[in-house]
C-alpha cells in the first residue's frame, strides 16, 4: 500500500491549540510525523525588553495559562540571582507550597483531558471536580484561580494565615482519598489499561536522546527532576521520591502522574509543618545591577529554563523561555512511529503540551528593502558555526569528534 | 490485576449526589477575601506620585489632576489584568482591590471608569495623612 499524507491541524478538534502536524500513513499505521510551531507566537520574550521587571513579572505569568507560577517563579529566580536579594524563608516556602498546589491542579487537569481523549468522560467530570477543590484552595490563599499573582521581587505578595494552613491539611486528606481511588482505578480499570498500554512507545535510550522532561521521560524511566537534582526554593528542607516508570508509554505517564499527585500531598504536609514564622518579602530595587542567570525551575510538565540578561536599568536586556512543551517535542515524532492514526490525540495529549508556551521564532528583517526572511535550524546552525570560528575556535572539527565518539 | 467495571459502584453511587457545579448566575457565588477583582480609588487619600501608572503591565491607570492636592483616576477595565499590582504600589493605600468581578459589557465605551475627584474639606489633609501613617508599617515591614 502506497504511503499517504494527512494534515492534522493547525485548527482540528482533537487539539486544543493551533499546531499543525502531518503524519505519514501507510493504512492505519503512522510512518512518520511532522511538525510546525508558530502559530500561536505571541512575542512574549521581546515585550519583557520594553517592560519594567514588575511589568514583566505579570507578562511572564501570562506565558502559560496552567503554570503560571512556574514561569512566573522561574523568571523570578534569574532576577533575584541578579540582584543578589536574599528572600525570607517564609516566603519560600509559601511560594513552594503554591507551586506543589499548581502541580496538583495541571496533574488532574491532564488526567480528565487523558480520559476525555480516550472517550472515558467519566474520569473527566470525576477528575475536574476534584481540580475544584485545589482552585477553590489557590483563589483563597493567593487571590485568583490561575494567574496567582503570588511572587514579587524578594518574596511573596500575600502571607499564609494559621487557619488556612489547617485548612490547607483538611484539603489535602480529601484529595489523597481521592488520589487513591484513582491510583486503584488506573490500575484496575480494563478499559484503562487495554487502552493505553504500549500506545505512544518512548524507548529510554530514545528518551535520553531526545531530552525528554518532566513526567513523558521519567514514564521512560529517565530519574531527573530539578526539584531534587538542583534544588530551588524549599525543596531542600522536605524529602519525596522522585517517580519513574518502566512502562514507556502513555499508561506508564499516567502512573507516573497519579503518582506524582500523592507526592504532592505529601510535600505539602512537610512544608506546613516546617514554615518558619518571620516577614515575607525584603525591599528589592527598581533597577536590577548588570549581570545574567538561568534558572531551572520543574513545572508540571517538565524542566523550565529562564535566562535573563540585566543591563543596569529598570528593563531586562533580554529574557529567554525555554517551555517544557519544546523540549518534549521531538518526543512525541518518536512516540507517533507504528501507532494507529486513531492514537493521535492520545499520544500528543499525553505530553501534556501547552504549545502556545513553546512558539518561539527568529525573523530577520534587512534594513535596507524590508525584505523579511526565517533562519532555518541548519542556517542558524551553520551561522554559529561560522561566528564562531572567527573567534578562534572550531565546532565543527568537534561536533565531528563527538558523533565519531558516540558511534564507538 | 484487571478488574471490569472498576468504577460501577462510583457511578452508582455519583447518581443519588447534588450536582458538584453551582447554578450561576441564579446561585451569588462569593469570592474569598484575597479576590483581585476591580479597582477601587479613594481620591482623597492620592497624592499624585503616579507610581501606579508607572508600575501598571497594561497602563490601565490614568491619574490626573484636576485641583489643588485633588486627583482623579481613570480605569480601562479592558486593560486591565487584575493583577492588583497597583494596590501593593501604592504607598497612601489610596486603590483597594473589591471582590466584584462580573465587570463584562456590551458596549466598550461602559469600560472606562472614573473616579472624580472629592471635593475636599480644609481638615481632611492631615487627618487622612495620620490614618495613612497608621496602618501603612504593617505593610511596608
Amino acid at each position: 500500500m502506497a504511503n499517504i499524507k494527512i494534515p492534522i491541524g493547525p485548527q482540528h478538534p482533537a487539539l486544543k491549540e493551533p499546531e499543525s502536524f502531518s503524519i505519514t500513513l501507510n493504512g492505519e499505521t503512522i510512518i512518520s510525523m511532522d511538525m510546525r510551531l508558530g502559530y500561536n507566537h505571541r512575542g512574549i520574550e521581546k515585550a519583557c525588553e520594553e517592560r519594567t521587571y514588575i511589568q514583566a513579572m505579570y507578562l511572564v505569568e501570562r506565558v502559560c495559562g496552567i503554570c503560571s507560577h512556574s514561569h512566573s517563579t522561574c523568571f523570578i529566580q534569574a532576577v533575584e540571582e541578579i540582584a543578589g536579594l536574599a528572600v525570607p524563608p517564609r516566603a519560600l516556602y509559601i511560594r513552594t507550597i503554591v507551586s506543589e498546589l499548581e502541580r496538583m491542579h495541571s496533574h488532574l487537569l491532564w488526567l480528565g483531558v487523558a480520559g476525555h481523549e480516550i472517550g472515558f468522560d467519566t474520569l473527566l467530570m470525576y477528575s475536574w471536580r476534584d481540580r475544584e477543590v485545589v482552585m477553590d484552595t489557590l483563589a483563597a490563599l493567593t487571590g485568583n484561580r490561575v494567574n496567582y499573582g503570588i511572587n514579587t521581587f524578594g518574596g511573596v505578595r500575600r502571607d499564609i494565615s494559621k487557619e488556612q494552613l489547617d485548612g490547607l491539611l483538611k484539603t489535602m486528606d480529601v484529595l489523597e482519598e481521592r488520589t487513591k481511588y484513582y491510583i486503584e482505578v488506573a490500575s484496575q480499570e480494563m478499559t484503562l489499561i487495554k487502552r493505553l498500554s504500549g500506545v505512544g512507545y518512548l524507548s529510554h535510550e530514545d528518551a535520553v536522546k531526545l531530552g525528554a522532561v518532566g513526567p513523558t521521560g521519567r514514564a521512560s524511566n529517565v530519574d531527573a527532576d530539578v526539584r531534587r537534582d538542583d534544588p530551588y526554593l524549599a525543596y531542600k528542607d522536605i524529602e519525596f521520591k522522585v517517580i519513574t516508570d518502566t512502562h514507556n508509554d502513555v499508561f506508564g505517564r499516567t502512573l507516573v502522574r497519579v503518582g506524582e499527585l500523592m507526592q504532592s500531598y505529601s510535600m505539602i504536609r512537610q512544608l506546613v509543618a516546617k514554615i518558619p514564622e518571620g516577614p515575607v518579602t525584603v525591599k528589592a530595587p527598581r533597577k536590577m545591577p548588570a549581570g545574567e542567570a538561568l534558572s531551572r525551575y520543574e513545572a508540571p510538565r517538565g524542566e523550565d529554563v529562564h535566562y535573563v540578561k540585566a543591563n543596569g536599568t529598570d528593563k531586562a536586556e533580554r529574557v529567554k523561555i525555554r517551555a517544557p512543551t519544546l523540549a518534549n517535542l521531538q518526543s512525541v515524532a518518536k512516540m507517533m512511529e507504528n501507532n494507529r492514526l486513531a492514537d493521535v490525540p492520545i499520544i500528543i495529549a499525553a505530553i501534556d503540551p501547552c504549545f502556545s508556551c513553546t512558539d518561539r521564532m527568529v525573523q530577520i528583517k534587512h534594513a535596507d528593502h524590508g525584505r523579511q526572511e526565517t533562519l532555518s535550524w541548519q542556517a542558524l546552525h551553520a551561522q554559529s558555526l561560522e561566528w564562531y570560528r572567527k573567534q578562534g575556535v572550531d565546532f565543527a572539527d568537534l561536533n565531528a569528534k563527538m558523533s565519531r565518539r558516540m558511534k564507538i | 490485576m484487571i478488574k471490569p467495571g472498576k468504577m460501577v459502584r462510583e457511578v452508582l453511587k455519583s447518581l443519588f449526589l447534588k450536582p458538584a457545579t453551582i447554578l450561576y448566575p441564579y446561585v451569588h457565588v462569593q469570592m474569598p477575601d484575597r479576590f483581585r477583582g476591580k479597582i477601587k480609588f479613594i481620591s482623597s487619600r492620592c497624592i499624585g506620585c503616579k507610581l501606579c501608572m508607572r508600575d501598571c503591565p497594561t497602563n490601565a491607570i490614568t491619574i490626573t489632576k484636576v485641583g489643588d492636592k485633588q486627583f482623579q483616576a481613570e480605569f480601562d477595565l479592558d486593560k486591565c489584568v487584575y493583577c492588583a499590582q497597583c494596590v501593593d504600589t501604592c504607598p497612601k493605600k489610596a486603590l483597594e482591590a473589591t471582590v466584584e468581578f462580573e465587570l463584562a459589557q456590551l458596549k466598550r465605551g461602559k469600560l472606562k471608569v472614573t473616579f472624580h475627584a472629592e471635593p475636599m474639606p480644609s481638615a481632611a489633609p492631615a487627618a487622612i495623612a495620620e490614618s495613612a501613617a497608621t496602618s501603612h508599617p504593617a505593610a511596608g515591614a
